[in-house]
């Protein structure tokens, strides 16, 4: 219990879904109740507690409650039952952008933010030229809100949650917005209110993300918290959860092909829900085709959790073309070594016509494949390219590094 | 380990008892200024008159009410007790433009809630704020309005002495705070059926007629009997008793008997007391019902 920063102790809240919302008076009265709904559950007896000075994940799939769960503690939402017990000031970013005025200019905004959060007039006004420059928005700033992109306004946003010190810091799927280079001053900003002690608090789906920066992770589903721990046995778990046991979602376009199944298989032929960046990996798609189907072209690809595709082949690339398949069956594709970064990888698998033209199954995002990374020799991007540092003057390979290769 | 800590705080559902205090909403000071300032930025931004709106605003009805009701139906106003002035605007614009101000606030305070939905979904701050910082807003136009129409009195052959002076700003005083307690209420009754906004309009429009504005109250008593049910009601309107008031210090330039400030603070006080007590209970669930 020591140095808690959150407490949520029992938390639970439920929503009314109202089956017709009225808001008039006229209904009110003549069905003498303000309206009809049923109650939703968005958490059910979460409890748990956040030390301070580190960084905590609540992961989960959409709907799952995390973004109630940070509207509580943040206090937006009163829970129904439970307690929550915070200590020290708090800073929110909640989805897009957190409550400017569209008519007022940036700078208005950034006071008028501030002090919501309770920083004084003469605090923020020192900040302001590292806020402008944290959101690189430059002469934007004395223009009014509504005419920002998407990508300044978040900028802007995240530049005064983080520029305004809070003890807590607590940030709602801030990763999924925002280009490249901002993604990266937002984990640095992060890095730093690591280093300085502060609590941090995020939530999302982005498994690999969340696993590299947290501390701790708790695993939401429909409302409960079902698992809390360190971030490698949360994601692990979740990932035998969700990852290749997952049914698929849809029902197939044809529904006379199908992908049954897409079995993951490690080095020593067991089947594997993560991998080792290094190690072998074989993907088997199983196959159910009711109809012969004529030279069916089959494809895998890996996409990042922000939608990236990292890798797709086609097996009329290789060239594998079977002139025509029936029944059940499975082809492999063999890698001989997995060279992508650590994170989560949403693997899509499809069985095609010979023209690419006709897909007769497509699994968007059906399956799940953790990488994980022990060495971490290289430290970001998605592909590993087993690059080494050398001495240019004498020619030599430094090897193993002197010093500290990160 | 609960003591040593500061900042802790603690929310947790009690029935009466909402998730904030009012000292959260006093330590907001620098929130409700940014507020203030957004509402006086932002509410004639692109007109061409700017601020002088506010001012035109009752000017235009002092004008209209003086020419139908003063002019057309000749109400005649009961001649000032001391300062001896009797000019038909000043009698009506003493009572018309408290009577306004309570209106405006009551009205716009209805909508402070659901015309900031954004703020209310995605940051925590006490949530009154939004209706105080209204209510700011309202207060300094009327403050104009209460020193144009001094200076009208002067210019009329009117006095102003400091007495009844400071008696205009205490009534001042407490009837912000009454329309505070009934913005508090029509701000979240409007949360949660947005028909209040409507009903409102209509509502303000009876409340007006039946407040002794344009007409004397004189005019009522006879009518009724001063014994009588009815006039008893009648005089149950605290507007009744608000705007008798101002029209004591400002037009009269006396000083209503005690009593009457009395009655007066005791609607105040009860109208704070409820409309703090049931946005308490209703705010909790604002983000969500908004």
């Amino acid at each position: 219990m020591a140095n808690l920063a959150v407490e949520v102790a029992n938390v639970s809240k439920s929503f009314r879904l109202y089956n017709e919302r009225n808001q008039s008076f006229k209904e009110t009265v003549l069905r003498r109740r303000r309206s009809s709904y049923e109650e939703f559950w968005a958490l059910r007896d979460v409890s748990f507690g956040v030390r301070a000075g580190t960084t905590f994940g609540l992961v989960g799939q959409n709907g799952s409650g995390k973004s109630t769960m940070l509207k509580c503690i943040t206090r937006i939402l009163l829970p129904n039952r439970g307690q929550i017990v915070t200590r020290g000031s708090i800073a929110s970013l909640l989805e897009l952008g957190s409550g400017f005025h569209l008519d007022l200019s940036g700078r208005e905004n950034v006071f008028l933010n501030a002090s919501m959060l309770g920083i004084s007039r003469a605090a923020i006004a020192k900040k302001l030229d590292a806020i402008i420059e944290f959101a690189d928005i430059g002469e934007f700033i004395d223009q009014p809100v509504k005419t920002y992109s998407s990508g300044m306004y978040v900028r802007l946003a995240f530049a005064v949650a983080t520029h305004v010190d809070p003890d807590i810091l607590i940030v709602d799927e801030v990763l999924a917005v925002g280009d490249a280079m901002f993604q990266d001053r937002c984990m640095q900003k992060f890095a730093e209110f690591r280093r300085r002690g502060k609590t941090v608090i995020l939530a999302s789906h982005a498994l690999g993300a969340m696993e590299r920066m947290c501390d701790e992770l708790g695993h939401l589903e429909r409302g409960r918290l079902v698992d809390t721990g360190a971030p490698h046995d949360v994601v692990g778990a979740y990932l035998v959860a969700h990852g290749p046991k997952r049914p698929p979602a849809e029902p197939p376009p044809d529904a006379r092909v199908r992908i049954t199944e897409i079995e993951m298989i490690g080095a020593h032929g067991f089947q594997i829900s993560r991998v080792q960046t290094g190690d072998p990996i074989t993907f088997r798609m199983h196959y159910w085709a009711e109809d012969p189907i004529d030279k069916p072209v089959f494809t895998l690809a890996l996409t990042t959790t922000s939608g990236v595709c990292a890798w797709a082949q086609h097996s009329r690339d290789e060239p594998m073309m079977p002139s025509s398949i029936h029944g059940r069956g499975s082809v492999d594709v063999d890698v001989p070594q997995m060279m992508l970064q650590a994170g989560a990888y949403g693997l899509h698998a499809s069985i095609i016509d010979d023209a690419l033209a006709y897909a007769y199954d497509f699994k968007p995002q059906g399956f799940c494949l953790e990488v994980f990374n022990d060495s971490l020799a290289e430290s970001k991007g998605i592909a590993v390219l087993g690059g080494r540092w050398g001495n240019a003057l004498n020619g030599s390979h430094l090897h193993p590094p002197v010093g500290d290769s990160r | 380990m609960i003591a040593e800590n500061a900042n802790r705080r603690t929310h947790r559902l009690t029935r009466f008892s909402g998730p904030s205090g009012i000292r959260d909403l006093l330590a907001a000071h620098e929130l409700l200024r940014n507020l203030w300032l957004r509402e006086v930025r932002t509410k004639y931004r692109r007109t061409t008159l700017g601020q002088g709106w506010s001012l035109l605003n009752p000017v235009a009805q002092i004008t209209i009410y003086s020419v139908v009701f003063g002019y057309v139906l000749r109400i005649k106003p009961t001649p000032a007790t001391s300062s001896g002035l009797d000019v038909f605007v000043l009698w009506l614009a003493a009572a018309l433009l408290p009577f306004l101000f309570f209106a405006t606030v009551v009205n716009t305070g209805a909508l402070s809630l659901i015309g900031n939905t954004n703020l209310i979904q995605k940051v925590y701050f006490p949530r009154e704020a939004l209706v105080l910082a209204n209510l700011f807003s309202c207060l300094f136009s009327f403050a104009i309005e209460l020193v144009v129409l001094h200076v009208a009195v002067l210019l009329f052959g009117g006095t102003i002495r400091i007495l009844p002076l400071a008696t205009t700003i205490l009534l001042t005083i407490l009837l912000a705070a009454f329309a505070f307690g009934m913005a508090l209420l029509s701000s979240v009754a409007t949360v949660y059926f947005r028909d209040t906004q409507h009903l409102l309009t209509l509502l303000m429009m009876a409340w007006f007629y039946a407040t002794p504005i344009f007409y004397p109250i004189a005019l009522i008593r006879q009518r009724l009997g001063v014994d009588s049910t009815g006039y008893v009601l009648y005089r149950l309107n605290p507007m009744e008793r608000f705007t008798a008031a101002f029209r004591d210090t400002i037009y009269n330039g006396t000083v209503p008997d005690l009593g009457t400030i009395g009655i007066v603070a005791g609607y105040t006080v009860s109208a704070v007391g409820v409309g703090h007590f049931v946005f308490r209970r209703l705010e909790g669930r604002l983000a969500e019902e908004l």
